[in-house]
């Protein structure tokens, strides 16, 4: 079995900053530090948010390997579950349709999952034109690693609002997050 | 020779002086996860015997340590003693090991002998207030 | 309304200062520990503890220190402390029926396999003060029975199941049982819902409560079938491990309370049980709460519900102090707007009163 945070009270304070940052700046890259000896498939970036936000109370639904669901089950202690179930999710291969996860309702928003997604690459001021709540005029963000089709099944969701999913996207030891009311527009 | 949830139960009511004055020195290890301070959720069941509700939270803490050779040791305990936790991680990995016996003998019989010695007393303490009735037989 | 509001600082700083030296009391007395309340005020610690929905008596004894002895603040604090935490796991339901008992009576059976155990209670004490307790003295030695100890204490209930005269449990579904902490609670509510809500409810409001349902709200007649009071195993089973395992003990009081029930077309008449358990030794409170978990059946039973102790949205949603007292303490709190707001609608009412009466005298006199 491999450690998690090193200083379990510090590693987290600072994740949760950064976490916190990066959702109220949408498309803001952040970065964590590295981290060494996390299991295969798991970058640091994703591991740091799950020690930081997952616990026994969330259910977490992943598509990482055996190695890794191991370890989130010891160090997180989040039941595993089905992507309709689960509050978190981790997502280090291809990203399933927006569809599959929970998006709360309209009494009960919060309940919307929060989606972890490892990317292969998160390069700021290119690509997307990102607009909407904490971003003053337009940000630019360029994801690599997304599938085909993500920004119209993103934007057709976004009507649905209170209600829907949060996501983070991660590379390596950087995150951003894309808040539910991040508006997305392709760049030509 | 007790089983492994029988030392980790002797473990977890024992203090950390009692563990450390009967263990000694401790070979290396690393901590894998804790020592650390949460919650358990206790729970009781309707009429004792019906369906479970929670009761109430209690502290709880735990601590998962790796010995040189790669062999885990768990710690778990009630409250907030996480030095208890983290040495009983540690002697919970050494009783699985080549030298098990030995600390058994070492450090978990008399631990055990001590906590079964409590219970005893407080079952005497308590069957001298049991009350003698000089009358009349069962009312069944 | 509330209207955010600066300054004061100076003046908080003060209060909370002399709140300290207040609570330290005469300097040239040895200060209390944490440690001494822990051992010798136990009952308030154990008070503290289970209304804070929180245990850890070293906890509730520091909290009752920094309280000044306040329980209700006490719990506040514990309460505030424990939403620090992270719950790691719930443990498996505790098995009060293998108890080691301190006290185990029953009120409804002389002898019973076990016997009666007293155990420290104040019953049959005489409520006389005892003024040796004002000198400090040695500690006080404790008998104990030579030859052997308590025996197995099977559950006075289980005799009347057995002959059919004790409505039965409803098995456990095996699901999770509602959480308070996690849901607020919707009506109706289902009796785990409603023992969760008790066991750390108010002993006072309680207490209150399960009074009245004797005293003719709620009609019972309640018999205490079983009061025991000892140390349950706390079993969890960890993933990492993969089976269960004891990781301490917990004091906890129980009290089975056998209440006649008059049968219903389905039902034959029987008794029925309200139970009660509390964390720690408290059994005026695990009697109260066994009566009024009784009264709460009401609507389950079909029986006309008309008191107050049978009404659970009246009872869950006061029983708990800590939220009582946030409520009713808030109206210290500046609400100089909603008076001013109040104080200008009350003058005009009252130069319109005095108009009208101005009027009505004149049209008198004309």
């Amino acid at each position: 079995m491999k450690p998690g945070f090193h200083d379990l009270v510090l590693d987290a304070q600072s994740c949760f900053r950064a976490a916190m940052e990066a959702m109220a700046r949408p498309g803001r890259v952040q970065e964590i530090p590295p981290t060494e000896g996390l299991p295969n498939g798991l970058e640091p970036a994703a591991a740091a948010l799950l020690l930081t936000l997952v616990d026994a109370d969330t259910p977490l639904w992943t598509d990482a390997g055996e190695e890794a669901r191991g370890w989130i089950a010891f160090h997180c202690g989040a039941p595993l579950v089905r992507p309709g179930e689960a509050g978190f999710a981790l997502v280090t291969g291809a990203l399933p349709p927006l569809s599959r996860f929970r998006d709360g309702s309209d009494e009960a928003p919060q309940d919307g999952a929060t989606v972890i997604v490892q990317v292969q690459d998160l390069v700021p001021g290119e690509g997307w034109r990102l607009s909407g709540p904490g971003i003053e005029t337009k940000h630019r963000l360029r994801v690599n690693g997304l599938p085909e089709g993500f920004v119209a099944s993103w934007e057709a969701r976004r009507g649905t609002f209170p209600r829907g999913m949060d996501l983070f996207l991660c590379s390596g030891t950087r995150l951003a997050a894309m808040p539910r009311t991040v508006r997305i527009e392709e760049s030509v | 020779m007790a089983t492994r949830p029988e030392w980790i139960s002797v473990l977890a009511r024992a203090s950390a002086e009692e563990m450390e004055s009967l263990a000694g020195t401790f070979p290396p290890y690393r901590r894998l996860r804790g020592p650390e301070t949460g919650l358990t959720m206790l729970r009781g069941r309707a009429g004792g015997d019906g369906a479970a509700f929670n009761l109430g939270e209690a502290t709880a803490t735990r601590c998962t340590v790796a010995l040189a050779d790669g062999t885990l040791g768990h710690g778990w305990r009630l409250g907030r003693d996480r030095r208890a936790a983290e040495i009983a991680a540690v002697l919970d990995a050494l009783l699985q090991g080549a030298e098990g016996e030995a600390w058994q003998a070492r450090v978990v019989a008399p631990l055990a002998e001590a906590q079964r010695a409590a219970r005893e007393q407080q079952s005497r303490r308590a069957a001298a207030t049991a009350v003698r009735f000089s009358t009349l037989g069962t009312m069944r | 309304m509330y209207v955010a509001v600066k300054g004061g600082d100076a003046a908080i700083e003060a209060a909370h200062r002399w709140l300290a030296h207040e609570r330290r009391g005469d300097p040239a007395l040895p200060e209390i520990t944490a440690l001494q309340l822990r051992e010798q005020m136990t009952l308030a610690v154990d008070r503290v503890m289970a209304e804070g929905s929180c245990l850890d008596r070293d906890l509730a004894a520091l909290a009752l220190k920094q309280s000044r002895g306040d329980a209700v603040e006490a719990a506040f604090l514990l309460r505030a402390y424990r939403n620090t935490l992270p719950r790691f796991m719930a443990a498996e339901p505790l098995d009060t029926g293998a108890m080691q008992a301190r006290r185990r009576i029953s009120a409804t059976y002389k002898d019973l396999p076990g016997g009666q155990v007293l155990g420290p209670t104040f019953d049959y004490t005489h409520r006389l003060l005892d003024f040796t307790l004002a000198a400090e003295g040695a500690a006080p030695s404790v008998p104990e029975e030579d030859a052997e100890g308590t025996g197995p204490m099977p559950r006075v209930t289980g005799f009347l199941t057995g002959e059919g005269l004790m409505r039965a449990e409803a098995p456990d579904d095996g699901e999770a049982p509602p959480d308070l902490t996690r849901e607020p609670p919707s009506f109706p509510a289902s009796r785990p819902l409603r023992l969760q809500a008790l066991a750390r409810g108010d002993e006072g409001f309680l207490l209150g409560l399960g009074y009245s349902t004797q005293r003719g709200y709620g009609n019972a007649h309640p018999f205490v079938a079983e009061l025991r009071v000892g140390e349950v195993e706390v079993l969890v089973e960890p993933p990492e491990l993969g089976f269960a395992i004891s990781i301490g003990e917990i004091t906890v009081t129980e009290c089975q309370m056998a209440t006649q029930f008059a049968g219903s077309r389905e039902e034959p008449p029987q008794f029925t049980r309200g139970y009660g358990l509390v964390p720690g030794q408290n059994e005026r409170k695990a009697m109260a709460m066994a009566l009024v978990d009784r009264a709460l059946m009401a609507r389950e039973l079909g029986e006309e519900a008309t008191a107050p102790a049978q009404d659970e949205e009246f009872v869950l949603l006061h029983s708990d102090n800590v939220e009582a007292t946030g409520f009713i303490e808030h109206l210290k709190l500046p609400h100089h707007v909603d008076f001013q707001s109040e104080l200008e609608k009350l003058r005009s009412i009252r130069r319109r009163w005095e108009a009208e009466r101005v009027a009505a005298r004149k049209e008198a006199a004309e």
